[in-house]
């Protein structure tokens, strides 16, 4: 018998919800079976902590004295953009101090960028802020040199354009001499590591591979408090190739999230610095996926042996947008320590924390059955998997004849 | 017989001195050089595994610190700051000596410090800067 989220709140606010991790579900499915799972159980909770560019905060500073239309500003040294009004400022995590010397030389360490702003806001530190402006008649001010903290803002959000990357690929090195540096962290040479970033059967659109509950609106666990899901995420492909479970095989759906910077936790928002490659910040997500019906207790119970990954070349195929995957993985194997490629034994290691996954999928079911936390049912669905919609990658059109 | 693992600092005025050798010759021990490098601060370090009996190696190691060398267990130099460190796994592909490595059970990273030869490979490598040298 199917079940509504408005049964599911209600069981949530009476305290008799029954709520488990994506963990836990595996064992009662494999146990009890898919229709007495999908009776007894209400909601599954699932989670992610990894690097996730295409984050970044929304600040509103106050307005000065006097007034001043802020045009550039920096944030402890990091460009933050201004070109949204007078003191609303964008900072992205990917953002590099601007004395940094980037790749030279090369590999750069990227020590200190807009995701470390971000983290040290939440951790309550002071940030200086500095700031230019051209003056207008009503807002004279043309320079400012400030302390900020966050609890002074009016307003500060953690505003994500794309994160949770629904599965993603598998990133090896077969150049033979020289290792390299990406954001899959440092790629052995002549395919001597794989790296990998998934939660996999712990992470929140695995276990909801056709977005059925997870759409505009949906509430999650974003970085240590309650956020929520406001649009389909950049670069949102839900066509990508799918197993007989329905789970893409490899980088399909993805979010825009949004919450309250000043309610979150550093313990799951940290700016990271990617030898070689760049600043950016890994972020904690946890999505509670309701138990509507027979086939969500199907999906939820997906486990790493039955996600599959590409394998992908980054030493060329991937910088240059060409080439095929080496060949698909499953999650299982690649947390075995060790996967074959063209015949041979690869040591793998993860970019995404399962043990944070653990943790934020649990607090979330802890959140969930102390009647913390209810469902929210999406205002409007996500792009489907029949939608049509595609990832394109930008079509080049020749400028002035072509001249450079 | 013993073997300890240790940091060796030479300031800029010991630099030309055959410290090691002497610490062979007159305390006989062996030693197996793990790192060696001249610093930024044109001092000279040097990271040993020092083997021979206990006696000998804390006489040579006392009388390497009478002639002005900084003598530091190995141990003591290469730190995991815990609470920094997400247990990822980012850092462990780049361990030489397999002193990084996830437990495939509990997903966490363990750091072996006795296997630790202070490469500072890890250090650049972890995302989160969990990995510090404190030379």
């Amino acid at each position: 018998m199917p079940k509504t989220y408005a049964e599911i709140n209600e069981r949530i606010r009476t305290g008799k919800v029954v709520v488990v991790t994506a963990e836990e579900m595996i064992d009662i499915v494999e146990e009890e079976g898919v229709k007495k799972a999908a009776e007894r159980v209400d909601v599954v909770t699932t989670g992610t902590f990894g690097p996730m560019c295409s984050t970044g905060a929304v600040l509103n500073i106050g307005h000065t004295t006097p007034r001043m239309k802020i045009s550039k500003a920096w944030l402890n040294g990091v460009p933050a953009y201004g070109g949204l009004a007078a003191v609303d400022l964008y900072i992205g995590a990917t953002e590099a101090r601007e004395d940094d010397p980037l790749n030279t030389p090369h590999p750069g360490e990227f020590r200190y960028g807009g995701g470390h702003v971000i983290e040290g806001l939440i951790a309550g530190e002071d940030v200086r802020l500095t700031a230019q402006a051209y003056g207008t008649d009503c807002y004279p001010r043309k320079k400012l040199d400030t302390w900020i903290n966050l609890k002074d803002l009016n307003q500060a959000y953690l505003c994500n354009p794309r994160n949770c990357y629904q599965n993603y690929g598998v990133a090896v090195n077969v150049n033979t001499e020289r290792d390299i540096y990406t954001y899959m962290g440092v790629v052995k040479k002549d395919l001597g590591s794989a790296s990998y970033c998934s939660a996999g059967q712990l992470s929140p659109l695995l276990n909801d591979p056709y977005y059925r509950t997870v759409g505009i609106g949906t509430r999650i666990f974003l970085a240590g408090t309650q956020g929520m899901v406001f649009w389909e995420g950049t670069q949102h492909c839900p066509t990508t190739p799918r197993g007989e479970n329905g789970v893409p095989k490899g980088g399909a759906g993805t979010l825009a999230v949004v919450g309250d910077l000043k309610r979150m936790s550093d313990r799951f928002f940290r700016g990271v610095s990617f030898l070689g490659y760049g600043c950016s910040s890994a972020v904690g997500i946890g999505i509670p996926i309701p138990i509507l019906d027979e086939d969500m207790a199907r999906y939820t119970a997906v486990k790493d042996s039955e996600i599959f990954a590409p394998i992908t070349d980054y030493s060329y195929n991937y910088g240059h947008n060409e080439g095929k995957p080496l060949g698909l993985v499953s999650y299982a194997e690649l947390k075995t320590g060790s996967i074959k490629v063209k015949g041979r034994d690869i040591p793998t290691n993860p970019l995404s924390s399962y043990k944070k996954a653990q943790e934020i999928a649990t607090l979330l079911k802890d959140w969930i059955a102390s009647g913390n936390f209810t469902l929210q049912e999406p205002i409007q669905m996500l792009p489907q998997a029949d939608s049509g919609l595609k990832f394109k990658s930008l079509r080049e059109r020749p400028v002035n004849g072509g001249a450079m | 017989m013993e073997t300890r693992r240790v940091v060796l600092r030479f300031p800029k005025q010991l630099i030309d001195q055959p410290i090691t050798s002497q610490l062979v010759k007159n305390f006989d021990l062996e030693f197996n050089i793990m790192r060696a490098d001249i610093t930024e601060e044109s001092e000279g370090l040097l990271v040993l595994g020092l083997t021979g009996k206990r006696a000998s190696l804390e006489k040579g190691l006392a009388w390497a610190r009478e002639q002005g060398v900084h003598v530091q267990p190995l141990s003591k130099d290469v730190v995991r700051i815990e609470r920094k460190c997400t247990h990822c796994g980012a850092c462990i592909n780049v361990c030489p000596t397999t002193a990084l490595t996830i437990d495939l059970e509990t997903r966490e990273v363990g750091y072996n410090s006795n296997r630790c030869i202070a490469c500072e490979l890890c250090v650049p490598a972890c995302p989160y800067g969990a990995m510090h040298i404190a030379f």
